[in-house]
């Protein structure tokens, strides 16, 4: 395609690209380097049902005239990005001279907001990319081998975790492992302990999220190998029949270097998917044991009946960044290969 | 036939004509949150619309619409049923309006308790109170020939006895769901032992000190007591418990003594479920419990002609003789006539106790969102009390600096 017909096919997407994604991400960007004003307050008496005290309000006609002067709010710079419940630059310092061992250092580091969700969605993304690569592969390897007649309904069976909503999957799981559920109550009687539970332990609910997402990713990694399976040419793996290949020879040596494109891409989309960890936090009501960075920009938006628009966005754009570098090796090495290929 | 008909439509319309506060204009659109008695208020409150457009969002995560809501102009809803906690966000960010002059207009048979006033001016007309209290299964205890429990220490020990009869295993149940649920059995613990949460005259947190300490060990206690996953468990959660018998002795809040308490369901337990007032804590002598009101607050960000229309049609059930004496079990009304029934126990005895308001502080949502998360790690044995309190302080001190209270 000449470039220039190339540009005009690309300029709708480009154009709503940047109005509905690039827009946004920089109202963000610039909303993280902004705090509140500070609060003017004033005493005066509040009566309810219940009586009367003196206590606090903000006054109004003070605030909107801050407001109306400076309606981005007080310039803090990488403020909200270095404090507690983010960065924790001070905080990490303080750890590093006061604790004695490392482990004692890295304790307390994980207990704080930012660092305990980065861990979260770190273990989430490295335990269920890979199994979802490795299940979707498998699954489409077994499902290509059956006969046609019974393929269309085991296809629509397998992909039926991608068609449910997460919520609602999520749901049905979180009810089955109740302690009264079908599988908590088999766990405890199989393992004799009445107070077992599944939604109460911090790892156990770790693992109960990473199966879910590995369940619930899988059927994208297997359309997409399964679609890339038709492609592989049939003279190659005929001859290394005749020459004695065993499956999984074929499998190691034609198979998947013909598809090395498509599980990149797999691998690409997923790490993506898996970096933004949401639903499932929620569906398990597990916000306790686990949090995400996505659950955290969700918290400082929803959970407070103050917003924390300062806090959301920061976290934004840390997550944003997170994606970028996770992707970039994945990145570099396609460029690395677009490059030679030309 | 035809006089049949018109006798019919006349019974039919008449109840609603005889309602109607003859409003001409105007369009009303409410938003609250969703139980028995909210709806029972909202439905009385449409009686008398007139020919104004009446809309109404009953939900749940109604907290969480409602300042992007308001702060629309204009805004989407012209009412919002709110609390001590929720008029907070919306006095803080000034997005409802005084309502001194509809009062005098309108508000005829409204009480003066029923006033929320703030510096002066009455900022929402108020319809029920709420708070959490004590509930028992009368059969367990006579049975195992328990007191009906007066303070959380005698909850402790009464849940431990029912658990060595071997009755139930996990007998105390609480809305204990990590987030605002947990946050607000912090609250009540926390005040039942006498503490403030700010140094006085600042927002700097006070809750790192032996009282604190003492009310999360308390609600560790109880939650050894309640069922291993009681970090997912709200009220909803916690009432289906009850309902299932698992449970003898409960925490839970007021206006759902309503469903805990109608046909449905085992009718032994409903027979054997009884209410008390609130517990206290440590020796005190105040309940650990806060009391809550309910009340109607107008949108500034709406034409006055709707701001209009909605007082009255909300004023009408505010006072509302009828609807208080029709749905007396469903909650502790403020508005006149009301005559309190069994069922409303909890509450009056909170009151008489002399239990605190919920704190109406511009803070204080930012102090129960950081109690929320942070005290998580102790309840599951990961981390000491006083670490626990120090981070939810650490958390709290950011929020605040960040929305500009420090």
């Amino acid at each position: 395609m000449p470039n220039k017909t190339f540009f005009w096919f690309f300029l709708p997407t480009g154009l709503a690209m940047i109005l509905f994604i690039g827009l946004p991400i920089i109202s963000t960007g610039i909303q993280s380097f902004y705090a509140q004003h500070d609060q003017v307050v004033k005493e005066v008496k509040k009566c309810d049902p219940f009586g009367c005290t003196v206590s606090i309000v903000v006054d109004n006609e003070e605030t909107s005239k801050i407001r109306e002067a400076k309606p981005l709010g007080k310039f803090n710079g990488f403020g909200t990005y270095t404090d507690r419940n983010h960065l924790a630059v001070d905080e990490i310092k303080k750890f590093w001279n006061e604790t004695e061992s490392f482990s004692a250092f890295v304790d307390q580091v994980t207990n704080l907001p930012f660092y305990k969700a980065l861990i979260f969605t770190l273990t989430y993304c490295l335990f269920v990319t890979p199994n979802v690569l490795l299940l979707g592969f498998i699954i489409a390897l077994s499902l290509n081998a059956v006969a046609r007649k019974i393929r269309g309904p085991l296809i629509f069976g397998t992909i039926l975790p991608m068609i449910v909503t997460p919520l609602v999957g999520s749901l049905v799981l979180f009810w089955m492992i109740d302690s009264q559920g079908i599988i908590g109550a088999n766990i405890q009687n199989l393992m004799n302990d009445p107070y077992l539970s599944l939604k109460s332990s911090k790892t156990l609910t770790w693992i109960t999220i990473i199966i879910y997402g590995i369940w619930h990713h899988s059927p994208f990694a297997f359309v997409v190998f399964y679609a890339a399976l038709q492609t592989v040419p049939q003279e190659p793996v005929e001859a290394a029949i005749i020459d004695g290949a065993s499956r999984f020879q074929r499998i190691k040596h034609i198979v998947l270097p013909h598809i090395y494109p498509v599980v990149t891409f797999v691998a690409l989309i997923s790490l993506m998917d898996n970096f933004r960890v949401f639903e499932p936090i929620i569906g398990f009501s597990a916000e306790g044991s686990a949090q995400s960075l996505s659950w955290l920009i969700y918290d400082n938006l929803v959970n407070e009946e103050v917003i924390l628009f300062g806090s959301a966005a920061a976290t934004s754009m840390m997550t944003i960044i997170g994606i970028a570098i996770l992707l970039a090796p994945v990145l570099i090495r396609t460029w690395k290969e677009f490059k030679t290929a030309r | 036939m035809r006089k049949i008909i018109v006798t019919l439509l006349f019974l039919l319309f008449g109840t609603s004509a005889f309602a109607d506060c003859n409003i001409k204009s105007g369009s009303i659109n409410i938003l609250a949150n969703d139980f028995p008695a909210l709806r029972t208020f909202v439905e009385t409150s449409k009686q008398c619309k007139g020919s104004a457009d009446f809309k109404v969002t009953h939900s749940s995560e109604h907290n969480k619409i409602a300042v992007p809501a308001l702060t629309a102009n204009p805004s989407e809803f012209s009412a919002r049923i709110a609390a001590n906690s929720s008029i907070v966000p919306l006095m803080n960010q000034d997005l409802i309006r005084p309502l001194d002059d509809l009062v005098k207009k309108y508000g005829k048979g409204i009480q003066d308790s029923q006033l929320i006033t703030i510096d002066g001016k009455v900022m929402a007309v108020a319809f029920m109170a709420n708070t959490q209290h004590l509930y028992y299964r009368e059969d367990v205890l006579k049975d195992l020939g328990i007191a009906i429990p007066k303070t959380y220490e005698e909850v402790v020990a009464a849940s431990e006895k029912i658990r060595a009869s071997g009755k139930m295993q996990y007998p105390y149940a609480a809305a204990y769901k990590a987030g605002w649920n947990l946050a607000e059995e912090f609250v009540n613990m926390f005040i039942g032992h006498g503490g403030e949460f700010f140094k006085a005259g600042s927002a700097q947190p006070n809750i790192n000190n032996a009282k604190g300490v003492a009310t999360l060990n308390m609600l560790k206690k109880l939650s050894e007591l309640s069922n291993p996953d009681y970090l997912t468990h709200d009220s909803e959660a916690i009432k289906v418990e009850w309902e299932s018998g698992n449970v003898a002795l409960m925490t839970l809040w007021a206006s759902r003594s309503g469903t805990l308490l109608d046909d449905e369901g085992d009718p032994n337990i409903t027979k054997a479920t009884k209410l008390t007032g609130p517990a206290t804590v440590g020796g005190g002598n105040i309940p650990a419990a806060t009391l809550w009101w309910d009340g109607f607050t107008l949108a500034k960000n709406r034409p006055d002609a709707d701001a209009e229309a909605t007082f009255r049609a909300l004023a009408h059930a505010a006072s509302n003789k009828k609807m208080v004496a029709d749905a007396a079990d469903q909650a502790v009304w403020l508005v006149e006539g009301f005559v309190p029934g069994p069922k409303s126990i909890g509450v009056i005895e909170a009151v008489k106790m002399g239990a605190k308001p919920y704190p109406m502080l511009p803070q204080m949502g930012l102090m129960h969102g950081a109690l929320g998360s942070e005290i998580v790690e102790f309840l599951q044995g990961k981390e000491s009390a006083e670490q626990a309190l120090k981070d939810v302080e650490a958390a709290y001190i950011s929020k605040a600096k960040e929305q500009g209270f420090l």
